[in-house]
């Protein structure tokens, strides 16, 4: 019987799964804990609620806590994040006019090809004085930092060959057809849903960018977490328990049921299943492609919160907020990551647990065992697309080295 | 004092413009299509912009406030330059604010409690509504199990009504639920 509750804000996207499917299958019962969700339709108001008590955490992307706590664009609030809800898991799609320009084949091209084909067609937008423009769903998220990434090291600056604004993703479709803008990035169904009514073209994966890439968080704030430790490590044992379940392909029809739901995503079951299984449709009427670790929500340890994921994350505020390095300023990020507070909660769980809280992110190019305090760990390929490597100890000279 | 309402809920954005238009000197604009919002605002040149919580514009609005920062007319966030206790009011209430910087903080005050009141009298009547609404289909569903128990069991009007209601005490339960039962077994298991 549960007694103890936590209320848990989220957007209505696919990878709001683990705490949405943690109650739906009962293990957040299993642990004595009963979780009521909030639904909003911007992050401004999840975060709101987070931070004036309406909920106790909250799905978040990782960019937003982070800065909250920064006290980037508004005053600094205490957030913390003890969970990794997933990586990757969000895609870039194009008005069909432009991806048939840019596109090579019907699958995932390769980024540096499709980015190379892009640039000459953003060149040519620019030249006649129509620069071409993209949607992310907000300025502090992994979709503005991995679509800048992408274009940057593609040769196409983007604050000055092309426009990039913030675009509610359940209005990207709408806005792709009225041509308001001609490509976004953006988590799913949004994606599937553009295909759907064929007035886009899926052309990347973020995966594709960073094989690794950390995407939303649980957030919370760090006096709640406190206050309400207990009912905080029940949620993450409850949440690596509904991450073996959704990773499971005998479970995808019912979790996509499930999240599809009025409650939850109020979404056609069919396109999330999509992203749940990995097999997208690129294209309107096309046919199912594969890719693999499309989103990434429970193995290779995904959830833990390596503390050179948020210090990623800080390197790429400072070089699109144009600020200047600051030491403190990238402890105080690294810090909003919680490895203790995933660690303390999976003790004794025998569940996969990395001795290690930092690691050189990208850096992994084969399968390699890495240190684990208990359970096996091996973690495969995790780059970037261009190879390069970030180094959470030399924050300063990778910022440097960037284009 | 220019006041923008964002809100595609009319009928909510009436009911408040109302209210802030009793404001002195004030001047109030409401926004309700999504299309061309940032263009509208930048034309108004509002001193304050208040919008729901519900609004999935939130986040547009917010970026552009922010990049209007680093421009000539800098606004700012609520958050920045009010008490906490009252930013948990408004949350509570649903509407959050934006206030171009330089505006008094005791018109801010009193501009933000006003939409508040509305806010919270907005929701209020809805509650009312639902509430109305529920109670006439509490009365639709009492009536068909009524005629269903007349019909099947031979009894009068009062004494059907007085038996929905002996059962509903018993288990602890309102008339309406043990009438929407009987209903809904007279579907499953009736002829008709």
């Amino acid at each position: 019987m549960a007694t103890r509750e936590l209320t848990i804000g989220f957007l209505p996207l696919v990878d709001a799964c683990l705490p949405i499917l943690a109650k739906e299958h009962g293990f957040a019962e299993e642990e004595g804990l009963n979780l009521r969700f909030v639904k909003d339709v911007s992050w401004a108001t999840v975060l709101d609620r987070l931070l004036y008590g309406h909920t106790d955490a909250a799905h978040m992307l990782a960019p937003l806590a982070i800065s909250t706590r920064l006290g980037r664009g508004r005053p600094a609030q205490d957030l913390v994040a003890p969970f990794v809800l997933g990586l990757n898991g969000n895609a870039v799609t194009l008005s069909n006019a432009l991806a048939d320009k840019v596109r090579a084949s019907g699958q995932f091209d390769d980024p540096a090809l499709l980015g190379a084909r892009l640039k000459t067609v953003a060149e040519d937008a620019k030249a006649a004085g129509q620069r071409l423009r993209f949607g992310v769903v907000h300025r502090y998220s992994s979709h503005n930092y991995k679509l800048r990434y992408w274009l940057a090291a593609c040769g196409i600056r983007p604050d000055e060959d092309v426009e990039i604004q913030t675009v509610a993703p359940p209005f990207v479709a709408d806005s792709l057809a009225s041509g308001e803008i001609d490509g976004a990035c953006v988590g799913e169904p949004w994606n599937s849903v553009c295909v759907e009514r064929g007035v886009g073209t899926i052309v990347l994966a973020t995966a594709q960018i960073w094989r690794r890439g950390v995407e939303k968080v649980l957030a919370m704030r760090e006096s709640v977490l406190e206050a309400k430790r207990a009912e905080t490590e029940a949620l993450i044992r409850a949440m690596r328990k509904a991450g073996k379940h959704f990773v499971n392909a005998a479970n995808w029809d019912r979790n996509a049921q499930i999240l599809a739901g009025p409650d939850y995503l109020g979404a056609d079951e069919a396109l999330v299943r999509r992203a749940i299984s990995d097999r997208l449709i690129l294209q309107h009427g096309g046919a199912p492609v594969v890719f693999p670790d499309f989103m990434f929500q429970y193995s290779e340890a995904a959830n833990f919160p390596w503390v050179s994921q948020a210090k990623w994350i800080y390197s790429q505020m400072a070089r699109w907020d144009h600020l200047e390095f600051d030491e403190s300023d990238a402890e105080k990020a690294a810090r909003t990551f919680r490895p203790d507070v995933y660690r303390a909660a999976l003790q004794g769980s025998g569940d996969d647990l990395p001795s290690a809280n930092a690691k050189v992110e990208g850096s992994v190019t084969q399968a390699t065992q890495i240190g684990a305090l208990q359970g096996s760990i091996t973690l495969s390929k995790n780059s970037f697309f261009d190879g390069r490597t970030f180094d959470p100890d030399a924050v300063k000279s990778y910022l440097t080295s960037l284009p | 004092m220019r006041i923008v309402i964002v809100d595609e809920n009319a009928g909510r954005a009436s009911i408040i413009e109302e209210g802030l238009s009793q404001e002195p000197g004030g001047e109030v604009f409401v926004l309700s299509n999504r299309q061309g919002l940032l263009s509208q605002i930048d034309e108004i040149k509002p001193d304050i912009v208040l919008i729901d919580l519900g609004n999935p514009s939130r986040d547009v609005l917010e970026e552009y406030f922010t990049v209007s920062r680093a421009l000539a007319r800098p606004i700012a966030m609520f958050v920045d330059q009010s008490n906490d206790e009252q930013i948990a009011a408004s949350i509570d209430a649903g509407v959050s604010a934006y206030v171009v910087d330089g505006l008094k903080s005791h018109r801010i005050k009193s501009v933000l409690d006003l939409a508040v009141r509305r806010f919270e009298a907005f929701s209020r009547l809805q509650d009312e509504l639902a509430d109305a609404k529920g109670k006439l289909a509490d009365r639709d569903v009492v009536d068909k199990a009524k005629r269903i128990m007349m019909d099947s069991k031979g009894v009068s009007e009062p004494e059907a009504y007085a038996e929905l209601r002996r059962k509903a005490m018993s288990s602890n339960k309102r008339i309406a639920q043990i009438a929407e039962a009987v209903v809904t077994a007279h579907e499953l298991l009736g002829d008709s």
